[in-house]
């Protein structure tokens, strides 16, 4: 039987979406993109994932997963020719426990330390940074978090790669510097540079421009 | 077999969650309860970064939250499994395992509340909750993981013994079998399976802990709340 993928994902700035692009891509697994109107969403997109209502949805041979996150880890068990996950229980573990800070507490730690007003930005900017710290010490001297190639917690971490770099030149922060964080930086390097990532990632300008029309009426207010 | 070790604290519910996932499979371990008014050098060092409990340790190596470390003992330990075979429905229990760390902590927003906008939030929230899981994720299964109990059954843990806790002490009801019939059900089913009804915190006692540290908590935010 001929298997039947497709992606309901964001447009092309939606990070999330493209976690699973750079996935699907990777596993070699051929899939149909389907741009969804997050201002206009689908009844498809609303029946797929009447939970959250959020993109992505994986579709699979006409069954949905919803979550970026459980996504990637569908990807692995279903086309495991070409792991993402590591193979080592306690490794996968790291892996899953780094990808859930980053989605639950770096982003939005970060986030804080990009907007605050000027008398609260110092703490904010200090807690951000403990915590790049910590995902710094994890990467350690490793090529990519995965070890030799692109794994679980690169793509997951698409967010560090692509989106803090967008808000430092957007809010004119510094949060992630080569200086205070050589591995990360580094990282991003080779990261953004592999074949695969370069065709699924925004294009820096383009989202600088992007977020800044987003959130012009935010900057205009500071 | 390496040694494990769980450092975790009375009544936690996610401490529970470990004790109910090693003892379904039967996985000997030596339990550490942990002060968390006075966090052991052990703990900060294990988890340095939030200095939270649940802690697996497993010769040696230290895994922490939760959830994470639900799938850690699925990983490597498969006897008498917690997820199903089929990689959909593995999907799906992980998607309902993710809900319960994203959406069921507003029980606990409604634990600090007392009244007024804020509790009327929170109860709302936590109503909204519950309709998904009895809708969605429930709907007319006995256990979320089917005939047996599995991992989002463990990770909803919390509605099911405290909830009933926090509902008696904020003066509220939100699980009633008229309002959510299949997860009112559920309650009590997930609570007569043996190494549940085992591993349980004695409610009363469980009760007077969660209203001494709502008091404190009530006390130290002051008047006009």
């Amino acid at each position: 039987m001929a298997e039947e993928v497709k992606l309901f994902g964001g447009m092309w700035a939606s990070l999330y979406s493209r976690r699973i692009e750079i996935a699907l891509k990777m596993t070699g697994v051929q899939f149909e993109f389907i741009e969804e109107d997050l201002q206009n969403k689908s009844p498809l997109l609303l029946q797929y994932n009447s939970i959250h209502k959020k993109v992505p949805v994986l579709l699979h041979n006409g069954m949905p997963i919803a979550e970026s996150l459980i996504i990637l880890e569908y990807i692995n068990e279903t086309w495991p020719d070409n792991p993402i996950l590591p193979r080592d229980p306690y490794d996968r573990a790291m892996a899953r426990f780094w990808a859930r800070f980053i989605d639950e507490k770096l982003i939005w730690v970060s986030w804080d330390a990009y907007r605050s007003k000027e008398e609260d930005q110092g703490k904010a900017i200090e807690e951000a940074c403990k915590q790049l710290k910590a995902l710094e010490n994890e990467l350690k001297e490793k090529e990519f978090f995965g070890g030799d190639t692109v794994g679980y917690l690169d793509i997951a971490a698409i967010m560090v790669a692509s989106w803090f770099g967008v808000m430092q030149e957007v809010m004119k922060v510094e949060l992630l510097t080569e200086e205070n964080f050589p591995n990360l930086c580094q990282w991003v390097e080779k990261f953004v540079d592999c074949p695969i990532v370069k065709e699924c990632l925004p294009h820096k300008e383009k989202m600088v421009e992007f977020i800044r029309v987003l959130l012009k009426d935010f900057l205009a207010s500071r | 077999m390496e040694e494990v070790k769980l450092i975790g604290t009375w009544p936690s519910p996610f401490s529970y969650r470990v004790i109910w996932a090693l003892k379904l499979k039967g996985i000997p371990y030596e339990y550490i309860e942990e002060d968390l008014s006075n966090k052991s050098p052990m703990l900060l060092q294990y988890n340095p970064l939030h200095k939270k409990i649940p802690v697996l340790v497993h010769g040696g190596k230290p895994i922490c939250e939760s959830a994470v470390i639900l799938q850690y003992i699925e990983d490597v330990w498969p006897q008498n499994p917690l997820l199903p075979n089929d990689p959909h429905e593995r999907a799906v229990a992980r998607f309902w395992v993710q809900f319960a760390e994203n959406k069921v902590p507003c029980i606990w927003r409604l634990f600090r509340t007392t009244g007024g906008e804020e509790q009327e939030k929170a109860k709302k929230e936590s109503m909204e909750m519950l309709r998904a899981l009895e809708e969605h994720g429930l709907r007319d299964k006995k256990f979320f993981g089917g005939d047996k109990i599995g991992i989002a059954d463990i990770a909803f843990g919390q509605v099911a013994h405290w909830l009933e806790m926090i509902e008696d002490l904020v003066g509220v009801k939100l699980i009633e079998a008229h309002t959510f019939p299949h997860l009112h059900a559920w309650t009590k089913n997930f609570k007569q399976v043996p190494i549940i009804k085992e591993n349980l915190p004695d409610y009363g006692e469980m009760l007077m802990y969660f209203k001494r540290a709502r008091d404190n908590f009530l006390a130290s935010r002051g008047p006009g709340m």
